[in-house]
């Protein structure tokens, strides 16, 4: 993945902010991070990239995120399966999203949502991983691209 | 009034179709989370209109497109899906889908595009 590649992932987050909240998101300079290491929210929604790609795309963010959001939405229920549900449509929008530059042959999983910040996600050992930071109505969350 | 069905994996999704389209008239008659759901439901639920996602567990929207046609062959459908590239629309619209919009999606895209769908009416 290089630096273009990233910056495809920048733009999704951006417009899916912007077109989800009319909040856009302020998204921070893309960086490597070890595997070991990569940011983990309250809620994650993972994709798996298989066909003329590999890896995953993963999106981490806290409760609070995820809860303003779906009430702006005008959801009231902001139970923990809502909040999951919501993790896993954003990673599955913006894995989606990206076909439009990778091609129909990129080919998306449907999203496994992990709870809880104690928890690791792993991705795959010989795929370099990249944290895409963002911010939200004052919140950090995290976008992880790991695909070759 | 027009018949709605809304086939998606995510409930709240579900739940956002149902409140925009709701409010512009339709009136919703069946949620499926998956396309086996879907084919069922639509025998005995009788939609006029379904949004269909694409990526979905077990059966996805472009095979639960081609079953629904084959029992129902006058029910419009609108792909309601992430996969921006323009062969998965394509490839839906082949299998018997009428209109396409792609998540994120605002209200007036949606009613924009079931407007769309019934225009020849």
């Amino acid at each position: 993945m290089d630096e273009q590649q990233l910056r495809i992932f920048v733009a999704i987050i951006q417009h899916y902010f912007a077109q989800e909240t009319g909040r856009p998101a302020e998204v921070g300079s893309p960086y490597l991070c070890d595997p070991l290491q990569l940011p983990v929210h309250d809620f994650t929604g993972v994709i798996g990239i298989s066909g003329n790609r590999k890896g995953c795309v993963y999106f981490s963010s806290p409760r609070e995120i995820l809860r303003e959001m779906l009430l702006r939405a005008g959801e009231t229920d902001v139970c923990d399966e809502n909040l999951a549900d919501l993790a896993g449509e954003i990673a599955n929008t913006i894995s989606g999203n990206a076909r439009r530059e990778f091609g129909h042959e990129f080919l998306i999983s449907v999203p496994v949502v992990v709870h809880g910040s104690d928890q690791r996600i792993s991705v795959p050992k010989d795929v370099r991983a990249y944290v895409i930071p963002f911010r939200w109505h004052k919140i950090d969350a995290s976008l992880v691209v790991s695909v070759m | 009034m027009k018949r709605l069905m809304i086939v998606d994996d995510s409930n709240i999704i579900r739940s956002k179709i149902a409140r925009a389209l709701g409010e512009h008239g339709l009136e919703v008659v069946g949620l499926a989370p998956n396309g086996e759901d879907a084919v069922e439901r639509c025998v005995s639920s009788r939609p006029d209109v379904i949004t269909m996602d694409i990526t979905m567990p077990g059966m996805d929207g472009i095979e639960c497109i081609r079953r629904i046609r084959a029992v129902n062959p006058t029910v419009r459908i609108l792909v309601v899906s992430a996969l921006a590239d323009k062969a998965t629309a394509i490839q839906a619209l082949k299998e018997g889908a009428q209109g396409f919009v792609c998540k994120p999606f605002t209200e007036h895209d949606l009613t924009e595009a079931i407007g769309e769908l019934f225009s020849e009416d």
